[in-house]
């Protein structure tokens, strides 16, 4: 599904991170073009 | 070595519903002043008593225990604490209107202008309160006349301050071209001010009978959230001086801790260590309310029907000192630090925060009785879709705890209750993290019911966009004796 898919990865200091879901979405075959971890509260 | 212990701790609310459109989401979506917000807005901004009546900001102060929120029907907006009280064993909550007058007293400058005849009408109750006193009343002066306060707001010179339709302040700019001295900026950095002082105020004796007078303390550590400066250094800081010269702390000088939300963690663990080496007998750690974050999600609770319930600036005080022989013990033996080659991912971060070092003491994660994490109230985040943070930190812990072997994975939502707390704080972003649990911690861990408390605090230093990095402290509170 994400194969040769460019990614966006927001992430939540609290929740999942974004390298976190960097790392996931890279070994499904996504190519990361931005990451990025914000706090929300 | 002087072992530091928990002389006092102290948490207070102000309620400042009108002080919410000056909150950074607020004053950027909202029609500027002197507009008035929409009808709706200004519908749903809640009243002083049903603030105090909240059952969250009454754990704050120390009315209610946090456990007695998992029996509180939800939402807790709707249940208000029944013969609810202002003041608490923690500290109070305080109205607005005369907060507004500490504002003024908080200001060396004449750049807050109260209209005269509110003046009058403030003084004699900023004197007679417990917290206040006829310095702060003397501070007020005389008030000016509602005349010059309209000309200013009209002439775009100043940023009015409102209590329902009147207008009864305002505040000036420090300087006419110099961003970090603009009305908005001395506001948000007055209102810190202001309510660090007072909290500082309540955890130093008589309020506190372990810990130093006014003029005894020596040390002043603030972790508040603002940047006090000018053009030339917009974070030069040093608000702790600032807050001990209004508090009225003659013998004290001071310094600012800022790491994000771990500021105050820090704080803490530098005041033990001063208090430790004998370089100081008390240090007071203080935490003043964020104006900025007032009303952050307020589109969201309108959206979803419910009251603003961002509507108090929240201040923590704590005071450190030698060893009386009845105060927590500050282990400083059992502090956790995020080290920078770490890594961000939650489990780098809880590895170093609370793994390290209950480690180098021997323990397990299940032989810490209480921990105090980010504690966010809830009812705050949910309608901006955001998780439990309390909650949702609590079961990382108790999935490390898991994967570590000492609870089995399917005792994860026992852990969270039994070590775990339920989030009460309001958003106020360092105040939240960790902090409102230690006048809790002291008092029970003085009444014999509980022997260990660790306290741990994240930090988001991505935010400044200088780092890619979280940060973290912790630091293991242990009864006397």
């Amino acid at each position: 599904m994400f194969a040769g898919k460019r990614v966006i990865a927001l992430g939540d200091r609290d929740g999942i991170q974004g390298p976190a879901i960097a790392e996931c979405l890279q070994t499904a075959g996504a190519q990361i073009v931005y990451m990025g971890t914000e706090c929300f509260v | 070595m002087y072992p530091p212990v928990l002389r006092s701790a102290a948490c207070l609310l102000v309620h400042t519903p009108h002080l919410v459109r000056h909150g950074s989401k607020p004053s950027r979506t909202l029609p500027p002043p002197p507009c008035s917000p929409p009808a709706a807005y200004t519908a749903a901004l809640r009243d002083y008593p049903a603030a105090v009546g909240y059952p969250p900001n009454q754990v704050f102060i120390g009315n209610l225990p946090p456990d007695a929120l998992y029996e509180t029907p939800q939402p807790w907006w709707r249940h208000p604490l029944e013969g609810a009280q202002p003041e608490g064993p923690f500290g109070p909550i305080l109205p607005e209107p005369l907060f507004l007058g500490w504002l003024k007293a908080a200001d060396p400058f004449d750049l807050v202008l109260l209209e005269e005849q509110f003046t009058a009408s403030l003084a004699p109750q900023l004197a007679a309160h417990p917290l206040g006193g006829a310095a702060d009343a003397a501070r007020l002066g005389p008030g000016v006349p509602l005349a010059t306060l309209t000309a200013r707001v009209a002439a775009g010179q100043a940023l009015p301050l409102m209590l329902d339709e009147r207008l009864v302040g305002a505040v000036l700019p420090g300087h006419a071209h110099d961003a970090a001295l603009a009305p908005s900026v001395l506001l948000e950095n007055l209102a810190a001010k202001a309510s660090a002082a007072l909290a500082l105020r309540r955890a130093l004796a008589p309020f506190a009978p372990d810990a130093p007078p006014l003029d005894a303390l020596t040390h002043i550590l603030s972790a508040s959230e603002e940047a006090v400066g000018d053009r030339y250094n917009r974070g030069g800081g040093n608000l702790a001086k600032a807050i001990g010269e209004l508090a009225g702390c003659t013998n004290a000088s001071g310094c600012d801790i800022k790491a994000f939300c771990a500021g105050p963690l820090h704080a803490l663990i530098i005041a033990g260590s001063l208090v430790a080496t004998g370089v100081a007998e008390s240090v007071a750690v203080v935490g003043g309310g964020s104006l900025a974050k007032l009303g952050m999600k307020y589109e969201s609770h309108l959206a979803k029907g419910l009251p603003i319930l961002e509507d108090c600036l929240g201040a923590v005080a704590a005071v450190v000192g030698r060893d009386d022989g009845h105060s927590p013990r500050l282990r400083l033996d059992v502090v956790g630090r995020h080290p920078i080659g770490a890594g961000s991912a939650q489990q780098a971060i809880l590895e170093a925060l609370v793994v390290a070092p209950l480690a180098r003491a021997g323990r397990r994660l299940t032989e810490v009785d209480k921990y105090a994490t980010e504690l966010q109230n809830p009812e705050i985040t949910a309608p901006a879709d955001r998780a439990d943070v309390a909650r949702q930190n609590y079961r990382l812990l108790a999935a490390l705890a898991a994967r570590r072997g000492e609870i089995a994975p399917d005792a994860l939502d026992a852990f969270v209750r039994a070590h775990g707390l339920p989030g009460y704080a309001p958003t106020q972003g360092h105040i939240p993290s960790a902090i409102p649990f230690l006048p809790w911690a002291r008092a029970a861990m003085q009444a014999g019911t509980l022997r260990t408390a660790m306290f741990l605090a994240k930090g988001s230093l991505f935010l400044g966009r200088m780092t890619t990095l979280a940060d973290g402290a912790s630091l293991l509170l242990e009864a006397p004796g």
